[in-house]
């Protein structure tokens, strides 16, 4: 069988008795059917019996093997080593999810994920009968409704790559928003607003998701939490739980906008957003802005051609109601 | 190089708070024979924004937007990423979903539109590698970037997720790309390597959370900087604006002083292609580009 000579630079840690992680090179002949899993056990087995890292089901279903390769998220069971060379070039580096949080090796202490996770209800409400005469039965459809955000394996390779949640350790995350919308969507389940409640909190709610994709690319599960992300938005409107505030007038704003101007009145978004008071802040930003031309005085605003059929488009398209807010 | 033409979507910025994105990009396509025909039809894509209040909505302007690249039978360029992404996304799902199509057609249909999806969507970014191509490119720099470190940031919306711009993206890879890097060589510049150069500089959450936007456009200019980057250059005018408007505050939040000029991509080819400063619009920008 053809192989290829590869150099692993492994992360190296062990918090009881390390003052500092290093890394460590292993060259190692790999296979064309290699998984990054067979790669840790040969360390393990053939190199260094200290070395340690997560692993179960050796079947991408138990969630505890992600690492990462060249800083991408990867469940090791799943992966093909080759695959990864194709994509990075000989030399791979290995890492743990998250190494600040690194316990010994690619072990890190994911405790950061559990609390988030618990933090939306992660689990069905409802009261329930205790001696039914029927079964609750769900449809299809109605199953289908979930958007697969059940296919979730708890295995963090989203959070630990999430770019809001790298600078901002009270945003719940992706793999909690997904969980939330898996239980909002569910025809059973009796605590969507309590849920959307939570996730609508600025500073660690949805909100505060800077839409880099970084979670989309990252699920080896295509659970895609940022398009629950986005339903979570959209239930927040359409409950009318969605707080008034910067975050929730910034999104309906553009609406305006393009009502208007086809264009976005990118100064108009601001005033609207933060209100007449809030805006104050961003004057300094402003006049700078102004003196270098790059604010557009009112009668000035460019306006999108065929202006009245973007109104009535808008007008006839339109699925949400005006929205007023609820707080 | 014959004859290359498309329908240019400029997205707001370019037509409000960046003039110098649109006049770089029309003088660049000019010098290099590319013809854009404007689409002053187009509203703003929504920015990622106008879905989280209504998705259907969000939808149907996407593909109002693109039916009038159809109409003109040409394929269209984005020069925002997040226009890119926007785009890209309502395209996608209109061409795999029959049912939603004919919803959307059904409105469109109200003021006498139809989304065919005949035409292709990419950021003129790709455009120019895949079709015009780097080494054509090359040939016709006239003032070569050799003084330069370049320091390129691609902005996340045209690279993840992968699975939507593989195609539009010539199949970059969202944790190494390096179309950028290569089109700065070919620029003759010096690409820098730095660890951000494909993260987020938070652009989306800068009226609710500055805290989290600073820090990560901080930890790109610094990235950069530490580098010895002379200046960072990125295809997406919400990067562009957020790293040059901000950095007095950016500063603040990290502690340090980011001072970096930050370059729109058809800007630094505009220069290796010899094109005038003025129409570069280099005098629009916050913190201010010296050429060496
Ligand atoms: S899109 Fe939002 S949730 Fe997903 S990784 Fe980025 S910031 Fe995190
Ligand atoms: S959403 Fe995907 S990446 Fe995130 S924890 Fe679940 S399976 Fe892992
Ligand atoms: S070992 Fe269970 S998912 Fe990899």
């Amino acid at each position: 069988m053809k192989t290829q000579t590869i150099t692993f630079n492994v992360f190296r840690f062990n918090a009881e008795t390390d003052y500092l992680p290093y890394y460590k090179n292993y060259e190692l002949e790999v296979g064309q059917d290699d998984l990054v899993l067979d790669i840790l056990n040969r360390i393990k087995w053939e190199q260094d019996g200290t070395f340690s890292y997560r692993r179960s089901c050796r079947h991408g279903i138990c969630g505890s093997c992600a690492i990462k390769v060249n800083d991408k998220p990867v469940l090791s069971c799943k992966v093909n080593v080759l695959e990864l060379v194709e994509q990075f070039g000989t030399e791979l580096t290995i890492d743990p999810q998250d190494k600040s949080r690194a316990i010994k090796d690619m072990v890190i202490d994911k405790k950061n994920f559990w609390e988030k996770y618990d933090a939306v209800k992660p689990y069905l409400i409802a009261d329930v009968e205790e001696h039914p005469d029927k079964e609750n039965i769900v449809s299809k459809d109605e199953a289908e409704q979930l958007l697969e955000a059940d296919y979730c394996i708890q295995c963090g390779s989203c959070v630990y790559a999430c770019s809001a949640l790298g600078v901002n350790e009270d945003y719940l995350g992706p793999a909690a928003f997904a969980k939330a919308y898996r239980f909002n969507a569910d025809v059973r389940d009796e605590a969507k607003i309590e849920r959307l409640e939570i996730v609508d909190e600025l500073g660690s709610g949805v909100w505060d998701c800077v839409k880099c994709n970084e979670c989309a690319e990252a699920c080896p599960k295509e659970v895609n939490p940022i398009e629950k992300i986005t339903k979570l938005h959209n239930q927040l409107f359409a409950e009318n739980v969605a707080a008034k505030n910067v975050a929730s007038k910034h999104a309906v704003g553009f609406k305006h906008s393009m009502e208007k101007h086809g264009l976005l009145d990118e100064g108009e978004l601001v005033r609207y957003s933060e209100g007449n008071l809030g805006v104050m802040k961003h004057i300094p930003e402003a006049i700078t802005m102004f003196r270098k031309g790059k604010i557009v005085l009112p009668w000035n605003m460019p306006k999108s051609k065929n202006l009245d059929e973007v109104k009535k488009l808008i007008k006839s398209s339109s699925t949400v109601e005006e929205y007023k807010g609820s707080k | 190089m014959s004859n290359l033409k498309y329908a240019l979507f400029t997205g707001c910025t370019a037509r409000e708070s960046t003039p110098e994105l649109m006049s770089s990009t029309l003088a660049v396509a000019k010098k290099l024979g590319i013809e854009l025909v404007l689409l002053d039809e187009a509203t703003c894509c929504g920015a990622s924004h106008l879905q989280d209040f209504d998705e259907f909505l969000s939808i149907v302007m996407n593909a109002r937007n693109i039916c009038y690249a159809e109409k003109h039978g040409l394929d269209m360029v984005t020069i925002c990423n997040t226009c890119q992404l926007n785009t890209a996304e309502a395209k996608e799902k209109l061409d795999n979903d029959p049912e939603l199509k004919a919803r959307v057609n059904e409105k469109l249909a109200e003021v006498g539109l139809e989304y065919k999806g005949t035409s292709a969507v990419r950021h003129f970014q790709y455009a120019l590698i895949e079709d015009y191509g780097l080494d054509a490119i090359a040939k016709k720099v006239e003032t070569p970037l050799s003084n330069y470190n370049v320091a390129p940031f691609y902005g996340c919306h045209n690279i993840r997720p992968s699975h939507l711009h593989k195609d539009a993206n010539m199949g970059e890879n969202p944790y190494n790309p390096t179309s950028l890097d290569r089109l700065i060589e070919a620029l003759e510049g010096k690409s820098i390597q730095y660890e951000d150069k494909n993260s987020c500089c938070g652009f989306h959450v800068e009226l609710q959370a500055p805290k989290t936007a600073n820090r990560l456009s901080g930890s790109a200019l610094l990235g950069a900087k530490d580098a010895d980057a002379d200046m960072m250059v990125t295809p997406c005018p919400l990067c562009q604006i957020r790293m040059d408007v901000q950095q007095h505050n950016i500063s603040k939040e990290v502690g340090r002083e980011t001072h970096l000029p930050v370059l729109h991509l058809p800007q630094l080819i505009g220069l290796a292609l010899g094109i005038d400063q003025k129409q570069l619009g280099l005098k629009h920008h916050v913190t201010e580009f010296k050429a060496k």
